[in-house]
C-alpha cells in the first residue's frame, strides 16, 4: 500500500446522508475474483440512467469533478454491507479521502486498510465544505488537519494505528504476523481451559 | 475478606477471554477468532493475498465455507443455472481455494449448503461465548446465541485466514431493553424494524448492542436471530443476547455441538457468561414492543418504516423526500393498498423453518394474486428438506408461489433473481436500499406473514386478518 501523508485536491460534494455501500458499488459488480477495475462500478446507478447514459447532474460526472481526489459526503457514510469493494472502487476511481461527519464502522476500517483516508470533521467544518462545492482542500494525515476553503483549519481524529497504517503504507497484516508466537500461546491456554 | 467479582456483561466476558495482546498506546487489541465463516464473494482476494505471500491457512479446522451469494436457486436439466460465467468462476474459485487450503466446504448442491448465517447455527458452530467472523455484515445474526459475531472486510478475511486473529478497538456496550408482550401477527422482524425506526440507522455505531428484557426472553432462537441479524441496520457491527435454556435446547444434538457430559459442562460454562443483573452498559435504551404493529418500510433505508395501517409520515429531510420519490409513494397515506409486483420470502433475516411455517400458514389453502410473482427461497438445504418433510413446499406451490433452492437470492440480487426496474417487492430481507434487489427495483421490508399477505392480496396488506384461518 502506498504511504499517504498529505492530499491537496479539489473536492466533489455528494450531498447525501447514510450513503450505503450498495450505492457505492452495486452488488452486480462483486462477481469478480480480483480487486481491480472496480472504479467503473463506482456509484454506477447514480452515475448512469437506466439506459446507461451518464447523468450530467450527478456530481461525479461534472467536468469540475475530473481529477478530484477528495469526496465530501453526509453523515454515516458507507453504511450497510461490509463489502471492501466499496473502498477498492473509490481508490480505483482515484479518491484518496472521504470527508464526512461520521462513517459506518466497517467501512472506516476497510478504507484505512486501502489507503483511503476517512476524514471525520465536525458539523461546522462540514458546512464550510458543503457551502463551497468543489473547493480545494489540503489534508495533512500526519497532523490530522484539513485546511478549509474559508481559511479555517479543522481537526480530524484517527486512532494512532490507523494513522500509522496510512502514513507508512504498512498494514495490520504485518503487525499480526509478528505476533504468531503469542497467538500460539493463547491457543494452548484456551485449549487447556475449555 | 473475600470480594465479590465486579459485575460483568456478556460482552466483557467474551472480550476478556479472547484478548491475545491487549490494546497498547499505538495499536488496538489482538482478538482471537474461534469460528471463521467464508463465502465466495468476499474471500477470493483474501486467498490471493495468502498465495502471494506463501502463507498457509493457520486453522483450517476453525474455518468453514459455503457458496450462497452468487449461486443460482434454480437448476436446468439438473445443472445449476448460473447467471453468468463470472458467478460460475467465483464459486469454482471457492471450491479450489477450499481444496488447496484444506477448508471444509458446504458447496452448491451439498446437503450442508445454505446461507452462511443459517448454516453456522444449524451445524452447532454458533455457540455462546465464541468469537465468530465472516466477510459479511449480517454475521451479527450469530449474536443471538451469546457469541460475539461481526462482519469484516476482505483484508481482514486474509488476516484471519493467516493468523486466526484480528485487530480490534474495544467497542462500547449498548444495553437495549425490549419489554412488553407482542400483539398477534407481530414478530421479531417487526420489533427490529420498529427499533431502527425509533433509534435510527447509526444508533449502534461503535457499539455492540445487547438485547435484553421480557420481550427478548420470550422469543425463540430463530426470532432472536432475526433480531440480531438487523443490528447492522441499526449501525452496530454486532448484536448479542445472553444465553439461556432456549439457547441451550436449540444447540443440543447439533452436529458440531458438544455431546453427553461435555454438553452439560458446556451449558454450565455458557450459563455463567450471561450479563449480571447489576452490570452496567456504556449506554442504555429501552423500547416497548407491546405497541408494535406489523411494520413495513416506505423508504430507502431500514429506519424509514411505519405500521401497516399507519399513514406514511410527512418527510422531514431531503433524504426522506428523495426516498419517497424513489419509491413512488405518497406521504400521509398508509402503505397498505399499494400494488405489489414481487414477493420475496428468503434471506438470512427470515428464511429459517419457523419463517417458512409462518408464511405457509397464511397462504395455505389460498391462491397467490395473479399479478404477483412469489419467490420462496429456503435459507439452507436443511431448511429446504425440513420444509419438504412438513409439506410446506407443496403449500407454497399449490398457492402459486415459486419454490427454489437455498441461497441469498433476491436479497442481494447477484445470482439473477432480481427485480426489474420500477417493480415493487415486499421482501422478508434486510435492506431496502435503492436498487438492492435489482437496479431500479423498489423494496418494502416486512415480516414473513406480512409478505405472505401481500402475495395473496396483490398489494401491501395487513397480515392479521389472514391469521388463524380468518377471512380478510
Amino acid at each position: 500500500m502506498k504511504p499517504i501523508t498529505g492530499i491537496v485536491s479539489a473536492t466533489v460534494l455528494l450531498d447525501a446522508d447514510d450513503v450505503d455501500t450498495d450505492q457505492i458499488i452495486p452488488a452486480r459488480f462483486l462477481s469478480g475474483t480480483t480487486r481491480d477495475g472496480l472504479g467503473a462500478g463506482l456509484f454506477a446507478d447514480w452515475r448512469r440512467d437506466r439506459e446507461g447514459r451518464l447523468r450530467e447532474d450527478f456530481p461525479l460526472n461534472r467536468p469540475e469533478a475530473e481529477g478530484a481526489r477528495v469526496l465530501v459526503a453526509g453523515r454515516n457514510f458507507g453504511c450497510g454491507s461490509s463489502r471492501e469493494h466499496a473502498a477498492w472502487a473509490l481508490r480505483d476511481a482515484g479518491f484518496e479521502a472521504v470527508i464526512s461527519t461520521s462513517f459506518a464502522d466497517i467501512f472506516r476500517g476497510n478504507a484505512v486498510r486501502n489507503g483511503l483516508v476517512p476524514v471525520e470533521v465536525d458539523a461546522a467544518a462540514h458546512a464550510a465544505l458543503t457551502a463551497n462545492p468543489g473547493a480545494r482542500v489540503t489534508i495533512d494525515v500526519t497532523e490530522g488537519t484539513v485546511e478549509l476553503p474559508d481559511g479555517g483549519t479543522a481537526r480530524f481524529t484517527l486512532d494512532p494505528f490507523a494513522r500509522r497504517c496510512l502514513t507508512t503504507g504498512l498494514g495490520p497484516f504485518e503487525f499480526l504476523l509478528s505476533h504468531l508466537e503469542t497467538i500460539a500461546r493463547h491457543e494452548e491456554r484456551a485449549a487447556s481451559t475449555s | 475478606m473475600t470480594t465479590r467479582p465486579s459485575p460483568r456483561t456478556l460482552f466483557d466476558r467474551i472480550w476478556e477471554s479472547h484478548v491475545v495482546v491487549p490494546e497498547g498506546d499505538d495499536h488496538p487489541a489482538i482478538i482471537y477468532v474461534d469460528v471463521h465463516l467464508i463465502h465466495e464473494v468476499t474471500s477470493p482476494q483474501a486467498f490471493a493475498l495468502l498465495r502471494e505471500r506463501g502463507l498457509p491457512v493457520r486453522r483450517p479446522d476453525q474455518t468453514w465455507a459455503t457458496a450462497d451469494h452468487s449461486v443460482p436457486t434454480r437448476f436446468e436439466k439438473g445443472r445449476p443455472a448460473f447467471i453468468d460465467q463470472a458467478a460460475r468462476n467465483q464459486v469454482a474459485a471457492l471450491e479450489r481455494n477450499c481444496r488447496d487450503f484444506g477448508i471444509p466446504l458446504f458447496g452448491l448442491g451439498a446437503s450442508g449448503q445454505g446461507i452462511v448465517h443459517v448454516i453456522g447455527p444449524e451445524r452447532g458452530l454458533t455457540q455462546p461465548g465464541r468469537t465468530i467472523v465472516c466477510g459479511d455484515s449480517h454475521t451479527s445474526t450469530h449474536g443471538a446465541f451469546g457469541a460475539w459475531a461481526f462482519g469484516i472486510g476482505t483484508s481482514e478475511v486474509a488476516q484471519v485466514l493467516a493468523t486466526q486473529c484480528l485487530l480490534q478497538a474495544r467497542p462500547r456496550t449498548l444495553g437495549l431493553e425490549i419489554r412488553g408482550d407482542l400483539a398477534p401477527g407481530v414478530s421479531a422482524k417487526d420489533i427490529i424494524l420498529a427499533v431502527i425506526r425509533r433509534f435510527g440507522v447509526a444508533f449502534g455505531r461503535g457499539s455492540v448492542i445487547e438485547y435484553h428484557g421480557s420481550a427478548v426472553r420470550s422469543l425463540g432462537m430463530e426470532a432472536r436471530m432475526t433480531l440480531c441479524n438487523m443490528s447492522i441496520e441499526a449501525g452496530a457491527r454486532a448484536g448479542l443476547i445472553s444465553p439461556d435454556d432456549t439457547t441451550f435446547d436449540w444447540i443440543e444434538g447439533r452436529e458440531e455441538a458438544p455431546r453427553g457430559k461435555a454438553f452439560d459442562e458446556s451449558v454450565a460454562r455458557w450459563r455463567a457468561l450471561a450479563t449480571d443483573d447489576d452490570a452496567t452498559f456504556d449506554r442504555t435504551a429501552s423500547f416497548d414492543a407491546g405497541t408494535v404493529e406489523p411494520m413495513v418500510t416506505w423508504g430507502t433505508n431500514p429506519s424509514m418504516s411505519c405500521g401497516i395501517l399507519e399513514p406514511i409520515p410527512t418527510p422531514c429531510s431531503p433524504g426522506e423526500r428523495a426516498a419517497l420519490g424513489y419509491m413512488g409513494l405518497e406521504a400521509e397515506r398508509p402503505l397498505a393498498g399499494t400494488p405489489v409486483d414481487v414477493v420475496f420470502i428468503g434471506s438470512c433475516t427470515n428464511a429459517r423453518i419457523s419463517d417458512l411455517r409462518a408464511a405457509a400458514g397464511v397462504v395455505r389453502g389460498r391462491r397467490v394474486h395473479p399479478d404477483v410473482q412469489v419467490l420462496v427461497v429456503p435459507g439452507s438445504a436443511a431448511v429446504r428438506d425440513q420444509a419438504r418433510h412438513e409439506g410446506l413446499d407443496r403449500t407454497f406451490r399449490e398457492a402459486g408461489a415459486v419454490w427454489r433452492e437455498p441461497g441469498c437470492s433476491m436479497c442481494i440480487a447477484m445470482n439473477g433473481d432480481r427485480l426489474q426496474p420500477g417493480q415493487l417487492a415486499v421482501s422478508t430481507s434486510n435492506r431496502n436500499f435503492e436498487g438492492r434487489q435489482g437496479p431500479g427495483g423498489r423494496t418494502v421490508l416486512a415480516s414473513p406473514v406480512t409478505a405472505a399477505a401481500a402475495a395473496l392480496a396483490g398489494q401491501v396488506a395487513d397480515p392479521r386478518p389472514y391469521l388463524e384461518g380468518g377471512t380478510p
